[in-house]
């Protein structure tokens, strides 16, 4: 039981980190980003071949460079891939419907997963052991391992940093400012291009390290592999309260929790099912979600 | 009757079809099947995505139940020793299809009655975990009758194979029949309103969600006797059959030949299907053109390749009339 919590914290917690990226693009932009789940992909990778190439030559896996070094460069090249799918694919179509954006969404993320199998290959790959794994508890009932507790504390960490810069920051006052009325915050003087640029590069360097935390715990690691969880972290996103930062957090880690639960009764089978089954319960019942304020629409 | 050019055009193909139909050995006739329900498939999810603007990722969804329903019932009465051949195997086939279309209108009325709350983006993903949860549900459902498998879980149920083209050639027929008369009688405008601005239609006195869940109740009917039809033409089927990724395929059909046109929809079925068969080999190749294909689409033409405009004015070239159906974009 206590160890069923525990895993499912630290798999909610890296559902959080997708979940943020959703949520605060959601926030300025009011749509999905259907390919946030694939940039965690692209993190995964990035982690990958950062441990395993010749970068590993001068910073051998499992010290605390290296590991330094592959959370470095997934984040930051998760970032710059977020900017620039926001560039090139979204920017053209700011003032068109929202489906037309949905589509687009769909189409890179079908891109990124389809040139994510010609080139890294449709096989899954073993993700190497960046973290060295050693059970810090270790009972009868209850083994706690090094992963989890990194995995734990590294995604409050970066939680911890996020909140910082939305709300002690210049730039995440404007970020703020351009979820609540982009029209009036534009009019304030504040560049709306650049808070979402910047948002999609936040956004898109935590789900870089997301992908790389998924991949130290579920160490195999393939193309594909974004799109349950990213759909899963926006079901947490919505959860939460779409919108909202603390609500995606929360929101994260309701999803793991009760994921976890389930893979250890008999219904296990139903696991992917079952953060489906939450999204339409929480969009029937309560639209808005957990933590999430009511918006009022305007005709 | 307003569009004569497409109906000559539609009989001269069947005619011609049907002189080389004897000489076609069976991959080709396979493949012909295949785009014939396709075409059905398009065209249903057209009514939903395209007529009424309701954005739809869960067609594999609708199909999947439609081909399980459908499949349990022939493999019942053939292992009751009901002849599957001539005029009772046709009778048979016919309320098999029937009852599969029922029960996925039946799913669409379960999905339409929860997500008539959402738009837009919210939709599509209700719509993608519907098809998912639906999936799973098959997945987990495994029982034999008188040592005959039906459903057969993650190992996939054998089915008999009945589809001919004679099958696939009528059910798209009648699918296009009643979509395109759907829409276009007085009746179906309530869809177009819906789509091209909800609170006018309301305001209006179209009673808007009653349409929505309409298009949704006949787009999952079709898209049941169309996975019936597949499920048919296979000699098995699998839960991997109808995951959200066969929705994408369909919608992608959609998008490309045009929302809101059925012609342009059943030329981008006829085209992609073809295309997708040429690419066998490097399938990493057929998504990545889509998805090029569906990204630059959107930015330089939202309406599609063929939208309704671009129709209108092909088939009644000269007569330069506004035409009914407005573009998608507002």
């Amino acid at each position: 039981m206590l160890q069923q919590l525990i895993n499912g914290i630290s798999l909610g917690a890296i559902y959080a980190l997708i979940a943020l990226g959703y949520t605060m693009i959601y926030g300025v932009l009011r749509f999905i980003n259907f390919a946030h789940g694939d940039v965690f992909m692209i993190g995964a990778y990035v982690g990958y071949f950062a441990a395993t190439s010749w970068l590993a030559r001068f910073f051998p896996i499992g010290t605390v460079e290296s590991t330094v070094l592959v959370f470095f460069l997934a984040m930051a090249i998760c970032a710059a891939l977020g900017a620039i799918i926001e560039f090139l694919a979204y920017r053209p179509l700011r003032s068109r419907p929202k489906l037309t954006v949905l589509i687009t969404a769909i189409g890179v993320s079908l891109f990124l997963e389809y040139s994510g199998q010609l080139v890294f290959s449709a096989n899954p790959r073993g993700f190497p052991a960046i973290i060295m794994n050693r059970a810090v508890v270790h009972t009868k009932t209850l083994t706690i391992d090094t992963v989890e507790i990194v995995v734990i504390l590294l995604s409050l960490v970066l939680m911890f940093l996020l909140r910082v810069i939305v709300m002690r920051t210049k730039i995440g006052t404007a970020m703020r400012a351009v979820s609540y009325n982009q029209q009036a915050a534009s009019l304030m003087g504040i560049n709306i291009s650049k808070v979402i640029t910047f948002t999609f590069l936040i956004g898109s360097a935590l789900a870089g390290a997301g992908g790389v935390l998924y991949g130290t715990e579920y160490p195999s690691i393939e193309p594909l592999m974004g799109i349950l969880p990213g759909l899963k972290a926006f079901v947490a996103a919505v959860l939460g309260g779409i919108g909202s930062i603390p609500g995606a957090a929360l929101g994260g880690l309701i999803i793991g929790l009760v994921e976890t639960f389930v893979s250890g009764t008999a219904a296990s089978t139903y696991r992917d099912a079952i953060a489906f089954a939450i999204l339409i319960a929480i969009l029937v019942f309560k639209p808005s979600g957990l933590l999430g304020k009511r918006e009022i629409e305007k005709v | 009757m307003k569009s004569y050019p497409a109906l000559f055009l539609s009989i001269a193909a069947i005619v011609g079809l049907s002189f080389v139909m004897p000489s076609l050995n069976d991959y080709v006739l396979g493949r012909i099947i295949y785009i014939g329900i396709m075409i059905s498939l398009a065209v249903s999810l057209n009514l939903i995505n395209g007529f009424t603007g309701q954005f739809s990722l869960g067609h594999a969804g609708f199909m999947a139940v439609g081909a399980y329903a459908s499949a349990v019932i022939t493999t019942f009465l053939n292992a009751q020793g009901y002849a599957m051949n001539g005029v009772t195997g046709a009778v048979a086939f016919l309320i098999a299809l029937l009852f599969g279309g029922a029960l996925a209108a039946l799913a669409g009325l379960g999905v339409g009655i929860p997500s008539l709350r959402l738009r837009g983006d919210y939709l599509a993903i209700v719509t993608l975990g519907f098809n998912e949860i639906i999936r799973v549900i098959i997945q987990n459902v495994d029982f034999k009758i008188h040592g005959v498998d039906y459903i057969g879980g993650a190992r996939g149920f054998s089915v008999l194979p009945l589809t001919t083209f004679t099958w696939v050639f009528i059910v798209a027929a009648v699918t296009i029949f009643c979509v395109e008369n759907l829409v276009n009688s007085t009746y179906g405008r309530g869809f177009l309103a819906v789509r091209d601005d909800e609170v006018a239609a309301e305001a209006m006195g179209v009673d808007t969600t009653k349409f929505k869940v309409r298009a949704f109740v006949v787009g999952s009917f079709f898209a049941g006797v169309g996975g019936g039809l597949f499920a048919h033409s296979n000699f098995d089927i699998t839960p991997l059959d109808f995951t959200f990724l066969t929705s994408i395929d369909i919608v992608v059909i959609v998008i490309l030949g045009g929302m809101g046109s059925t012609v342009g929809v059943i030329l981008a079925a006829i085209v992609l299907t073809t295309l997708s068969e040429v690419l066998r080999s490097v399938p990493e190749f057929r998504m990545i053109i889509y998805s090029l294909l569906l990204i630059v689409l959107m930015i330089t033409r939202p309406q599609g390749l063929l939208g309704p405009a671009t129709m209108e004015r092909l088939l009644r070239r000269g007569k330069r009339e506004k035409p009914l159906v407005t573009p998608v974009e507002s």
